[in-house]
């Protein structure tokens, strides 16, 4: 490199691009760049595909400063938005929406994830995961943990939650795959999108017509009121299947993982009955992996001064919490895994008003599980070379694609 | 201890909730917090400023009255 650079060419040299790789014979860490980032200083720049650089914020104050700032938008369709794909229209709903419109459309289904709804829940989930283990138990091995466990368990209960049929599960799981695909073409993503908004609106149609005892009546009956338009509710719809099935099924496997690669915090997790342990290992695990791996985005509406830096309106920012969960300052050695230590501040369902809406039910599910797969089956073990599990680099979500183990 | 709800602000994240369920419940329509006391007992306190620290949508405040706190 020794051509002398233009001067844009020289501003933007040696800025890395986002997302960075992890380290091969690290699979649970973030990558090693995002930690000399975050050395670096708390904003920093980056380059994304397009080459649009923008603000990279890897502390953990930081981030939970600015995803709390009123003047900070996760409107996709706002210019600067650093977004990470070519298509820039909001087809997902009032995740990638402002307040007030975001905060009309969430309360609208706030109401089943309040903690009393998904504790009385509980005992079905506990059911779902006993009869899921029954079958684990008396089918071959070894099994893949992905497709016989881990996918089934959240699909389940968000299926009952939404009222959608489980049976059509397979449809489902796979358009969402290819909607997380960070590989997968914008025109891939938009067909697989159409293919569930269709399926949703079609479940909410009937809905209106035949109610039932289900979150996707209830936004019928807001469609029959006129609160909400049909698209709009079929979006929502979209947005809850995704997000309650993926996610959580990412944090049972990869979870299941790291725990069997950290046999001490597995047997302490499996030889303890105190859910208040399971409860920590649970808000440790969601620290330490950290799934949602690409960021938040977000960008500023107004000029804001940060750590001794003005992000100007308009600049376009990317939160990595993956780091943030890693910052010293936040957590004493950060790159330990440990079950008994109080990491319940973590970011691993973002800050904000866009925090999680689904938390109380994912912590449920992940209690319930992590509380139950290793008793029942204590000799658990992966029945392949760490090397060859398939970890999912290329999704917005992280976690593993197969999981093969034995017992 | 004394604590301030901001209804407007809260996104029901039911942070609080779980922090300190003798002092903050959600409503059922909407999963917006509640407060159940403004006065926290002692054994409450450490809960409820755990509730303040994680609060997505900076809802709570805290006013430290008394030495005892
Ligand atoms: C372990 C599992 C889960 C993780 C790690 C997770 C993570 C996240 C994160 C990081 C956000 C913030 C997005 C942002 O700020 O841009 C989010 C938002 C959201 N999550 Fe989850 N989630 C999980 C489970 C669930 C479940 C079970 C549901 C249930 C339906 C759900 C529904 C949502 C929704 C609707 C939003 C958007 C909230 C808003 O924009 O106001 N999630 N989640
Ligand atoms: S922690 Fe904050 S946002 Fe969450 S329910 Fe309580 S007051 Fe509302």
């Amino acid at each position: 490199m020794t051509a002398t650079p233009s001067p844009a060419g020289h501003r933007s040299a040696g800025i890395p691009e986002f997302p960075m790789p992890r380290a091969a014979q690290c699979p649970f860490d973030p990558p090693p760049a995002l930690r000399e980032k975050q050395q670096e200083g708390p904003l920093t720049r980056v380059r994304l595909w397009d080459g649009s650089t923008h603000w990279l914020v890897t502390r953990y104050a930081e981030q939970r400063a600015l995803l709390a700032d009123p003047r900070v938008s996760a409107d996709i369709t706002r210019p600067g938005y650093p977004s990470p794909a070519a298509s820039r229209s909001n087809t997902i709903g009032f995740i990638l929406m402002d307040d007030p419109e975001h905060a009309r459309q969430r309360r609208m289904v706030t109401a089943p994830f309040t903690i009393k709804r998904v504790e009385a829940l509980r005992p079905a989930v506990q059911k779902i995961v006993d009869d899921l283990i029954d079958e684990l138990l008396a089918g071959p091995k070894p099994v893949d943990l992905v497709e016989a466990f881990a996918l089934p368990v959240p699909s389940l209960v968000i299926c009952a939650l939404l009222g959608v049929p489980y049976a059509d599960h397979a449809f489902f799981q796979e358009n969402s795959k290819t909607i997380i695909n960070r590989d997968a073409t914008v025109e891939q993503r938009t067909a697989a999108h159409g293919r569930l908004s269709a399926y949703l609106d079609g479940l909410v149609a009937e809905k209106l017509a035949r109610p039932a005892d289900d979150l996707l009546s209830r936004l019928a009956e807001r469609v029959g009121a006129g609160e909400l338009t049909r698209l709009e509710a079929a979006r929502m719809g979209v947005l809850l299947l995704i997000a309650g099935h993926e996610t959580t099924a990412n944090m049972i496997a990869l979870g299941t993982l790291a725990l069997l690669e950290h046999p001490g915090q597995l047997a302490a997790l499996r030889e303890s009955d105190d859910p208040k342990l399971v409860a920590g290992a649970v808000e440790e695990l969601l620290r330490y992996l950290h799934i949602t791996h690409s960021g938040r985005r977000r960008v500023a509406t107004d000029d804001i001064e940060i750590a001794g830096q003005v992000v100007r309106a308009g600049e376009g920012l990317i939160l990595a919490n993956d780091i943030g969960n890693r910052d010293p300052a936040a957590f004493p050695d950060p790159d330990r895994l440990d079950i008994h230590r109080d990491a319940r501040h973590h970011v691993a369902f973002g800050f904000g008003v866009h925090q999680c809406l689904g938390q109380s039910l994912a912590r449920m599910e992940l209690q319930v599980v992590y509380g139950t797969l290793y008793r029942r089956i204590p000799t658990l073990r992966l029945a392949a070379a760490l090397d060859d599990i398939p970890f999912k680099h290329d999704g917005s979500v992280y976690g593993v694609y197969e999981l093969p183990v034995t017992w | 201890m004394n604590v301030h709800l901001d209804q407007d602000k809260c996104v029901a994240s039911g942070q609080c909730v779980m922090a300190a369920p003798d002092v903050f419940d959600q409503r059922d329509e909407d999963g917006i917090a509640v407060l159940l006391t403004s006065a926290p007992s002692t054994e409450d306190a450490e809960g409820v400023r755990h509730a303040a620290t994680v609060c997505p949508a900076l809802a709570i405040h805290l006013t430290e009255a008394t030495a005892e706190d």
